[in-house]
């Protein structure tokens, strides 16, 4: 008999909390095929943030330390160097990243440190409730923009991969989303990529995951995947952004 | 081993490095900066861990993610940094993660100014963030201290699984006093928890986030019943005359010498002063105090700060005798200074 589909052992058994519709669990279950594929999971150290993956120590089956708002890059610099053939991996949205760990994020891109960051880009603070995150995009309602994002207010919203590519420090910088199964091929194939480049010890790694937020967009699952591609994917295009060889 | 001359914060950078730190995360903030400098050139040639932080919020989370592997790791601040930093504080506490902090204080509030001050008081010994923790404060009072505390902090983070902040005032800092170093710590407690990657083991976790009610109280009772622990074996002071003390000066670092030396010339004038010099802040050396309450008259808080540990005092006193206080800020009052202060005090209460 052969096995063609079965849970990573990088997952453990818990049922994930996450809406109807939401994308973290297409995320959380490609990085732990790809931890798995590169046998690595008794050498991987993962920091999960605070947002909707706050619980994600719960699924991740190996060591976990769950940070505080935004500092999950510094954390695992800590740990990092003093643990330096570890796998590092922080899992981050992006109020988490983009706004409150702004320095942090940047910094550790700065620095070149050798840890890979899973960016979730949903365009909204999920866990508080949908309020407007420094990637919401313009015009876009949220519980803190209820009359839509308003640039001569709210500035604009930052892309994140652009910026730290242009950091000497980062290795790997790149865009995916998971909102078809071909897609979700390519994530999980740059996300085995950033992981390669931490290992190889090129430099810091960043993949930045295009994901949905049906509940607070107000949308039902296939809408939102539907607002993902018509509404994120112009603005914050897919590819690679920085490819460093060693 | 040869006695060196040595500045108090290279002493106590040396002291980390002699009980076996192997990293050092922090950002410059005078007067501790040469404690960040003495590392970035000695952990080089060890192979240790120096990185200067991009800010105090991210010098602590390293400490954090740091702590968790359980190696001995450090940062170093005043007492602006150490308000920033008070969020990590927070979580390094209930993480139970052992780690040293250092605060060579300033005086505040607000940016303040660079002069020596004891005005961090408060901050050290009420957890200083949010929640319901606390962390060990140990209080040198001289170079040689500065060295031997920051040994001993790492021992006591170690047996706790807590956060231990050697707190001194930025004169302290900056003087230098002749020191003997000590033997190099080889010999360290096991630590199962430890985050290091799951080979042959369960995974760990380390989290401070606790959704059930139940279990968030379940978690500070825990907490609540290691601090009671701490509270009952880890008071630590001196004691100087208090057994025929009238009056009983309490102070604490650099300030407790000054005021040694002053009560030294008011014995000589007849009058019965004693001192006592609490070594732990937190934990308050209440016992010690409690029972000096029986004989004195009178206690006397001399802090660099506008009054703060007198509520301590006043607290282990428990309404027995009246405590006064007095306190400079930004200036560090003379041994003639304090002296004056006692003699005005001995004649107003005639003893």
């Amino acid at each position: 008999m052969k096995i063609v589909a079965q849970r990573p052992e990088s997952l453990t058994t818990a049922r994930f909390h996450y809406c109807p519709g939401c994308t973290h669990g297409i995320i959380h279950r490609i990085v732990a095929e790809c931890v798995d594929e590169m046998n690595m999971r008794e050498n991987t150290i993962g920091i999960c943030p605070v947002g909707c993956s706050v619980l994600a120590y719960d699924y991740f089956n190996f060591d976990m330390l769950e940070a505080a708002h935004g500092r999950a890059p510094a954390i695992a610099t800590g740990i990092k160097r003093i643990l330096p053939d570890r796998c590092l991996i922080t899992y981050q949205g992006d109020g988490d990243l983009a706004s409150i760990g702004m320095a942090e994020i940047v910094h550790a891109s700065a620095r070149g440190e050798k840890i890979t960051v899973i960016f979730v880009n949903n365009t909204v603070y999920g866990m508080t409730g949908g309020q407007m995150a420094p990637t919401t995009l313009l015009g876009q309602v949220t519980t803190t923009s209820p009359y839509g994002r308003k640039k001569e207010e709210a500035g604009y919203p930052i892309r994140m991969a652009e910026l730290l590519a242009t950091n000497e420090g980062s290795a790997y910088i790149s865009r995916v989303a998971v909102n078809n199964p071909a897609n979700v091929i390519k994530a999980k194939k740059s996300i085995k990529k950033a992981l390669q480049t931490q290992m190889k010890g090129i430099g810091f790694s960043m993949v930045e995951v295009l994901s949905t937020c049906p509940t607070n967009w107000g949308l039902s699952p296939i809408e939102g995947l539907k607002w993902l591609e018509e509404n994120m994917i112009p603005y914050y295009p897919l590819g690679e952004f920085k490819v460093k060889e060693a | 081993m040869e006695k060196v001359l040595m500045k108090g914060n290279e002493a106590l950078a040396e002291g980390a490095l002699t009980a076996g730190c192997v990293a050092f995360f922090g950002y410059p903030i005078t007067p501790s900066s040469e404690i960040a400098e003495y590392m970035a050139k000695k952990f080089p040639l060890i192979e240790g861990t120096f990185v200067q932080a991009e800010s105090e919020l991210a010098a602590i989370s390293m400490v954090y993610g740091g702590a968790s592997t359980g190696f001995r790791v450090m940062t170093a601040s005043s007492g602006p940094g150490i308000s920033l930093k008070s969020e990590g504080i927070s979580v390094i506490a209930e993480a139970e993660l052992p780690c040293l902090i250092v605060n060579i204080s300033r005086g505040g509030p607000g940016l303040g100014g660079i002069q020596p001050a004891q005005s961090d008081y408060f901050q050290a010994t009420r957890g200083g963030g949010h929640g319901d923790y606390q962390i060990m404060v140990l209080a040198p009072a001289s170079v040689q201290e500065m060295l031997d505390f920051a040994m001993e902090a790492f021992d006591l983070a170690d047996k706790y699984r807590i956060p231990v902040m050697v707190m001194a005032e930025g004169t302290l800092g900056q003087m230098m006093e002749p020191v003997f170093p000590r033997e190099k710590v080889t010999q360290f407690t096991e630590k199962p928890w430890a985050i290091s990657g799951c080979k042959g083991r369960a995974p760990n976790i380390v989290n401070t986030l606790h959704l059930s009610p139940e279990f968030l109280e379940y978690r500070n009772q825990v907490l609540a019943q290691k601090y009671k622990e701490i509270k009952a074996n880890e008071q630590k002071a001196e004691s100087y005359w208090t057994e025929d003390a009238d009056l009983v000066v309490v102070a604490f670092g650099l300030m407790s010498r000054i005021v040694k030396k002053a009560i030294m010339e008011v014995r000589r004038k007849g009058h019965k002063v004693g001192l006592i010099r609490p070594i732990t802040l937190w934990p308050f050396p209440e016992d010690l105090v409690r029972q000096a309450a029986n004989n004195a008259k009178m206690f006397l808080s001399v802090e660099i700060s506008m009054g703060q540990m007198i509520e301590d005092v006043r607290l282990a006193v428990n309404g027995k005798v009246p405590v006064e206080f007095y306190g400079r800020i930004g200036v560090i009052p003379s041994p003639e200074e304090i002296a004056e202060q006692i003699l005005r005090l001995a004649e107003r209460e005639g003893f």
